[in-house]
């Protein structure tokens, strides 16, 4: 088809495809680290995600596969040392979210030959979205959706209540590690787009906002996934005309967003008051 | 005698070598109420826990009867405000139909709430809202940590009430943490005082007698138990709304000390 390999040739049109299909898995996912208060623990993984590369790199096996195996070992090994509780968890993520970017960083120094944009991955590159990075994307991005869809109810009964979901039965470990792995997942293919140091961001300000108007969960991801596609829908355009860097234009519009919301709830929950007041007055 | 629901032998739960619950034993058959009572740190909670399957125990073991559905009220519902979650979607992640949990929600007096945010409701509506969702799962075994907190004294005695009814309805066993040790006391079946191991056990009337319950809970606490035996002249409904006819009542009347 000539028209799609035309939009596909490309980079702006295949930076936003393949931006909007993270946006796709990031507000469901976003929901659940806000609800699960995970946001430091996926920004450890985030940061884990350039050791992996590094790591990629050192051992040449493709930067996808050896970031999500990074993200994965990491967040089984968070869960293993967050049981035997002798540190607290925020102290035990600052500690390995910092250490895996630092020995990401080094490791990529000691590697003269490779040559990395390293602004791009951490921050983001609106010039670095290749055809396979988009097979990644939707290929990544279907796994994930359909892991949502099947496991739905056990996914959500474990977050409201994680005792009540393990005596009706739901596998709470697995379903935990089953996250770990979405998390991973979307690390590894959202890294092009907005970075390392801003993936968390994609996945907490649109959740956050839908919150203000979400009645019900899955209402909530819904509206994440909308405003997750505003998000790089207006962010890319942003960095495209402005020739602003990707991730932070993408987190910025994500912001304003986020402001507008909340500010306009605000004010419509005042003028409801004043109405209702108004009713109030004109009974006496 | 039929099998029992829930049998322990010897169950000992010990963290870091120190034993919290300490070799208890203990049957219950369908149709009993076992309340378990105790001073804080006695293992109360531990022990529920380990009978729920969601503790690791230590030694001893604890025996369920096949094909237990087993219907859980926790201690609290503590939801994240960032979760919107309305009572009849809560109700529904139990798997069951709109139609039963609507029968659940009003069989605990909480039915009108379908609509509501969980967020919006008192910690009286909340415990309800639990034992709603407890029994949309027709539980054969029902187990329930303290489950009358945050409720008014006399919604603690409708709660217990209730309780003992839907032990009736159901045919099911009830095991149970309290605090409400008067209430306790004047309603249950069997009582089990708990300090790590069962200081006592038995019938309300004869275990507040028992030595080991005095020293663990004190002369006047023991004292004031005996004299309870009582009846009010009236009943409070869920919303504490009295319900009988008989409007004049006066406390003078009762013909006891409160304490």
């Amino acid at each position: 088809m000539p028209i799609i390999d035309a939009v596909l040739d490309d980079f702006f049109w295949r930076a936003l495809i393949g931006g909007l299909g993270v946006a796709l898995v990031a507000g469901p996912l976003g929901c659940f680290v806000v609800w699960r208060r995970m946001a430091y623990f996926g920004d450890t993984l985030a940061h884990s995600a350039l050791l992996g590369i590094a790591l990629s790199f050192l051992i040449s096996v493709p930067l996808n596969v050896g970031v999500i195996i990074t993200c994965v070992v990491l967040a089984i090994a968070l869960v293993l040392f967050s049981r035997s509780r002798t540190l607290a968890t925020d102290t035990l993520l600052g500690i390995l979210a910092h250490s895996a970017l630092a020995i990401g960083l080094v490791t990529l120094s000691f590697m003269p030959d490779v040559r990395v944009d390293l602004t791009g991955l951490l921050f983001g590159d609106l010039l670095a979205m290749s055809r396979h990075d988009l097979l990644w994307i939707y290929g990544g991005a279907a796994v994930i959706l359909v892991l949502l869809a099947t496991l739905w109810r056990g996914l959500l009964m474990s977050t409201i209540h994680e005792e009540l979901a393990r005596v009706e039965g739901i596998p709470v470990e697995r379903l935990r590690l089953v996250l770990m792995l979405m998390f991973s997942l979307v690390i590894a293919v959202a890294m092009k787009i907005v970075g390392v140091l801003l993936i968390t961001a994609l996945l907490i300000i649109p959740a956050a906002t839908a919150r203000r108007l979400a009645h019900s969960p899955e209402h909530m991801t819904l509206l994440a996934m909308v405003f997750g596609f505003v998000a790089v829908g207006g962010g890319l355009s942003l960095s495209w005309h402005l020739d602003t860097p990707a991730g932070p234009s993408v987190v910025v519009t994500a912001f304003s967003v986020f402001l507008l919301i909340y500010g306009s709830a605000r004010q419509a929950r005042s003028l409801t008051r004043t109405f209702r007041c108004g009713q109030h007055w004109s009974k006496v | 005698m039929t099998e029992p629901l829930v049998a322990l032998d010897q169950l000992t739960v010990a963290f870091d070598g120190r034993p919290i619950v300490d070799r208890v034993s203990l049957t219950l058959h369908r149709g009993d109420i076992i309340t378990v009572i105790g001073p804080n740190g006695a293992g109360k909670t531990t022990l529920i826990k380990a009978i729920l399957g969601i503790q690791k125990v230590t030694s001893g073991s604890v025996t369920l009867s096949d094909r237990l559905t087993v219907g859980y009220v926790p201690q609290h519902l503590n939801l994240e405000t960032t979760l919107p979650l309305s009572v009849r979607r809560f109700m529904s992640l139990s798997g069951r139909r709109l139609q039963e949990c609507q029968a659940a929600l009003d069989k605990t007096g909480v039915g009108h709430l379908m609509d509501s945010s969980i967020h919006h409701l008192s910690g009286g509506e909340r415990q309800r809202l639990l034992l709603a969702r407890a029994l949309a799962r027709k539980p054969d075994l029902l187990v329930l940590d303290e489950p009358a907190q945050g409720v008014d004294i006399n919604g603690q005695a409708a709660l217990y009430d209730l309780i003992r009814q839907l032990r009736d309805d159901l045919h099911c066993g009830v095991i149970m943490i309290s605090h409400d040790l008067h209430l306790v006391m004047a309603a249950t079946d069997k009582v089990i005082c708990l300090n790590q191991h069962v200081c006592c056990s038995g019938y309300p009337a004869d275990i507040s007698h028992d030595p080991a319950f005095i020293e663990t809970f004190g002369q006047p606490v023991a004292e004031s138990l005996a004299v309870y035996h009582h009846h009010h002249n009236h009943h409070h409904d869920l919303h504490g709304d009295v319900v009988d006819k008989e409007r004049h009542h006066d406390h003078k009347e009762c013909g006891h000390a409160h304490h």
